[in-house]
C-alpha cells in the first residue's frame, strides 16, 4: 500500500492526499519506453535481490513435481510430526505429510493465485477505467461513484465478506479479491486516460472515424499499460498477503490442498508441539512478499529515477 | 495565525458559508452522508439480490414458519421493494440492524459489545506505531545512509513483507508458549476475578502481543514515510535558518522539520484506518481477541447474515467518518491548505 501510494505520488502532479480523496484529478503519464530501464534495474542491488527471490520461487513452484520428494497429499501416518530426516527434509505434519513437498506445491498455488488475480484485476480495472475516462459524462460519473463506494470500504474486509457470501473455495477467494481490487486500478487508469484523450493521435483516430471501442482497445489501453503494469508489480506483495490471509482464515482452498496460507491454518492446533508447521509457510510467504516488494520498488525507481 | 483565524471565524453564518473552506466542508459532509446512504441501500440490496428467499437470509434456515412470518411482517417482505427499502432505512437510522439467531440477541447489541475490544486494540496499535514509526523515521533521516539508517530501512522492508498472522504466531510461540512472558489468548484472564488496577494490568499484559503484531506493519510504513518526508523538508531554507538561529538539533528536527513533514504521515495513518481494521481481523483470530474481527469470522462460519451485514455497515460508516475527520485535520496541521481555493 505504501509503495503503491508513493508510486501514485510519482505519477501524479498533486499532493498525495488528493489521490485518496478526489476522483477528478488527472494523472500525468510517466515517461516509459526509454532505453536503459533494465540497465538501471540491474544497477539496483535491491531490485536484483527481489528479482532473484521471485525468479527462484517461481522456478521452485514450476518444478515442484520434479523436486518434491513425496506426493504433497500422501499421508504417512506412522511418521506424524517427525523431525527433519533424509526421507523428509523438513519433517512431516500432523498427518505425516512431507512438509517440503507441501511447501513446494503450495508455492504453485500461492504464486499462481497471485498471478491469476493480478491479471484479472488488471483486465477489469484497465477496461473499466479506460471506458470511464474515454466516455466521460454520465457513464464516467456512475463508474467513479461505484469506485468511490468500493474504495470506501477496507479492501481485505470487503473481499472477506464477498468470499464469505460466495462460500469457501479457491474460486470465491478470486471473486472476492478481483471484485474489490479492480477499483483503484480503474481510478488510476481513468486519470491516465483523461490526459490521453486530448492528445492529437486520439483526436486523429476519432476524426478518422474509428469506433470508440476500437480507439479504447487499440489506442488508449496500450498507452496506459506500462505504468499500470508497474503498479501491478508493486501490488503483488499485498495481493499475496491478502490471498494467503483469506486462505489462513479458512475461506479459500480446502484440505488437503497445500497452499501457504492454508498450511498456516492447518498448523494452528500444533502451535505448541510443532511450531515448524507454522514457521515454514510463514517464512515462505514473507520471502515471496519481500521479493515482490523489492522488485516492484526497483521497477518503479527504474522507470522514474527522480524518486531515488 | 490563531487570532486572525478567530476573527475570520466569528463572522456571520452566511459569510462563513460563503468561504471556500466552509463550502468544501459542507460538500464533504454531504458527500459522506450520501456515501453512507448508498452503503445502506447496497446492504439492503444484498439481502434481496442473494439467491433464495430473503427471509432465510434474515432468519436462518430454522424452518419455523411462525418466526418467518414475524420477520416478513417486521421487514415488510410482502410489500413492494420501495416500501421495504423505506422500512429498512428507518430501522437502520433507529439503530435496529435486525436480530441474530446465532447470538440470540439484537445485532446492534452483539456488535456494540465487541466494539471496545477492537477499539482498544486498534487505537493502541495506532499510538504505538505512530510514535515508534515517527521517531525511527526522524532518526533515520537525521543519519541518512548511516548504519542506523540502513538497519531501520532493513527492518521496514521486513516489517511490511511479513504477514501479520505469521508475526502473531511467531510472537505467540516465543513470548507466550516458550518464555511464558505474556498470556496467549483473549483480552483478560477468565480464571480469576480481578478489579481496578490489577484488571488494568491484566488487560495490558494481554494487549502486548496483539498490539505488537498489528503495529509491526504500520511502524514500517510510517517509518519509511517519515524518513522520506523528513529528507525533503530537511533540505529547505527554513531549516538552515533554524539551525543558524542556534536552535538545538532536537528542536530543529522535532519542532520545525517534523511539523512540516507531518502532513503525509497523518494522511497515511488516517486513511489506513480501514486497513488497520482488516489487520485486526487476522490478529484477533490469532489471539482469540473478542473484537469485531473475531465476530466477523464467527458470523461467517455460522452464516449469520444479519450480523455480517450489520458489521459491513458499521465498519464502512466508521471508515468514511474517519476519512472525513482526517481530511478536516489537514488545514489545522498546515494553514497553507485552504480547501476549495484554486491556489494551494
Amino acid at each position: 500500500m505504501n509503495s503503491k501510494r508513493r508510486y501514485l505520488e510519482s505519477v501524479t502532479p498533486h499532493a498525495p492526499f488528493e489521490i485518496a480523496n478526489e476522483g477528478d484529478e488527472t494523472i500525468s503519464l510517466v515517461v516509459v519506453g526509454r532505453p536503459g530501464i533494465f540497465v538501471r534495474l540491474l544497477h539496483d542491488w535491491a531490485a536484483i535481490v527481489g528479482l532473484a527471490i521471485v525468479f527462484l520461487l517461481v522456478t521452485l513452484a514450476l518444478s515442484a513435481p520434479l523436486l518434491a520428494p513425496h506426493d504433497p497429499a500422501a499421508q504417512h501416518l506412522a511418521e506424524r510430526l517427525k523431525a527433519p530426516s533424509l526421507t523428509f527434509p523438513l519433517g512431516t505434519d500432523n498427518l505425516g505429510r512431507c512438509l517440503l513437498s507441501r511447501l513446494l506445491f503450495g508455492a504453485r498455488l500461492s504464486l499462481g493465485f497471485v498471478g491469476v488475480a493480478s491479471l484479472l484485476v488488471l483486465l477489469v480495472g484497465v477496461f473499466v477505467g479506460a471506458v470511464s475516462g474515454y466516455a466521460g459524462g454520465f457513464l464516467d460519473a456512475v463508474i467513479m461513484r461505484v469506485v468511490d463506494l468500493v474504495l470506501a470500504f477496507p479492501l481485505l474486509l470487503l473481499a472477506l465478506a464477498i468470499t464469505g457470501f460466495v462460500g469457501a473455495g479457491i474460486g470465491s477467494v478470486l471473486v472476492g479479491i478481483v471484485s474489490v481490487w479492480w477499483a483503484s486500478y480503474a481510478r488510476i487508469v481513468r486519470g491516465l486516460v483523461l490526459s490521453l484523450r486530448e492528445r492529437p493521435f486520439i483526436e486523429a483516430a476519432r476524426a478518422g472515424g474509428v469506433t470508440p471501442i476500437r480507439i479504447i482497445t487499440r489506442h488508449v489501453i496500450p498507452n496506459v499499460i506500462p505504468p499500470i503494469v508497474v503498479l501491478a508489480s508493486l501490488e503483488m506483495g499485498s495481493l499475496l498477503l491478502a490471498i494467503s490471509g483469506l486462505n489462513f482464515l479458512g475461506l479459500g482452498v480446502q484440505p488437503p490442498t497445500a497452499e501457504w496460507g492454508a498450511m498456516l491454518n492447518d498448523g494452528r492446533p500444533f502451535l505448541r508441539s510443532a511450531p515448524q508447521l507454522m514457521i515454514y509457510p510463514g517464512l515462505a510467504i514473507s520471502l515471496a512478499v519481500m521479493g515482490f516488494n523489492l522488485l516492484g520498488d526497483g521497477l518503479r525507481d527504474a522507470l522514474d529515477p527522480r524518486l531515488r | 495565525m490563531s487570532k486572525i483565524k478567530l476573527r475570520e471565524e466569528t463572522g456571520t453564518v452566511i459569510s462563513i458559508l460563503s468561504r471556500p473552506s466552509a463550502r468544501y466542508l459542507l460538500r464533504r459532509v454531504v458527500q459522506s452522508l450520501f456515501l453512507i446512504l448508498i452503503l445502506i441501500v447496497v446492504n439492503f440490496l444484498l439481502i434481496h439480490l442473494a439467491p433464495g428467499d430473503p427471509v432465510h437470509l434474515l432468519a436462518g434456515q430454522s424452518g419455523d414458519e411462525k418466526y418467518y412470518e414475524f420477520i416478513r411482517a417486521k421487514f415488510g417482505l410482502n410489500q413492494p421493494l420501495a416500501t421495504q427499502l423505506w422500512i429498512y432505512l428507518s430501522s437502520v437510522v433507529r439503530g435496529d440492524l435486525g436480530y441474530s439467531l446465532g447470538y440470540q440477541q439484537s445485532v446492534t447489541s452483539v456488535i456494540v459489545t465487541r466494539i471496545p475490544a477492537t477499539l482498544l486494540l486498534t487505537i493502541s496499535a495506532v499510538l504505538v506505531s505512530s510514535i515508534a514509526g515517527v521517531v525511527l523515521g526522524v532518526e533515520a533521516a537525521r543519519r541518512e545512509n548511516s548504519v542506523i539508517d540502513r538497519s531501520i530501512n532493513a527492518f521496514a522492508l521486513v516489517g511490511y513483507s511479513v504477514p501479520s498472522f505469521s508475526v502473531g504466531h511467531l510472537l505467540l510461540i516465543v513470548f507466550a508458549l516458550r518464555l511464558g512472558l505474556f498470556p496467549a489468548q483473549n483480552l483478560s484472564s477468565s480464571t480469576q476475578e480481578l478489579t481496578g488496577l490489577r484488571y488494568g494490568l491484566d488487560v495490558l499484559s494481554h494487549l502486548v502481543l496483539p498490539v505488537t503484531t498489528l503495529a509491526v506493519v504500520y511502524i514500517a510504513q510510517i517509518m519509511r514515510l517519515t524518513r522520506t518526508s523528513m529528507l525533503t523538508v530537511l533540505g529547505e531554507n527554513f531549516i538552515v535558518a533554524a539551525r543558524a538561529k542556534g536552535l538545538s538539533e532536537g528542536r530543529v528536527l522535532y519542532g520545525h522539520a517534523l511539523r512540516n513533514a507531518l502532513l503525509p504521515i497523518v494522511t497515511v495513518v488516517g486513511h489506513d484506518f480501514g486497513m488497520l481494521l482488516s489487520g485486526a481481523v487476522l490478529v484477533e483470530t490469532v489471539f482469540a481477541w473478542p473484537g469485531l474481527g473475531r465476530l466477523m469470522i464467527d458470523a461467517l462460519a455460522m452464516r449469520d447474515y444479519p450480523v455480517l451485514m450489520g458489521l459491513f455497515l458499521m465498519i464502512s460508516v466508521s471508515v468514511i467518518l474517519v476519512n472525513f475527520v482526517v481530511d478536516m485535520t489537514y488545514s489545522a496541521l498546515d494553514p497553507r491548505i485552504r480547501y476549495g481555493q484554486t491556489s494551494k
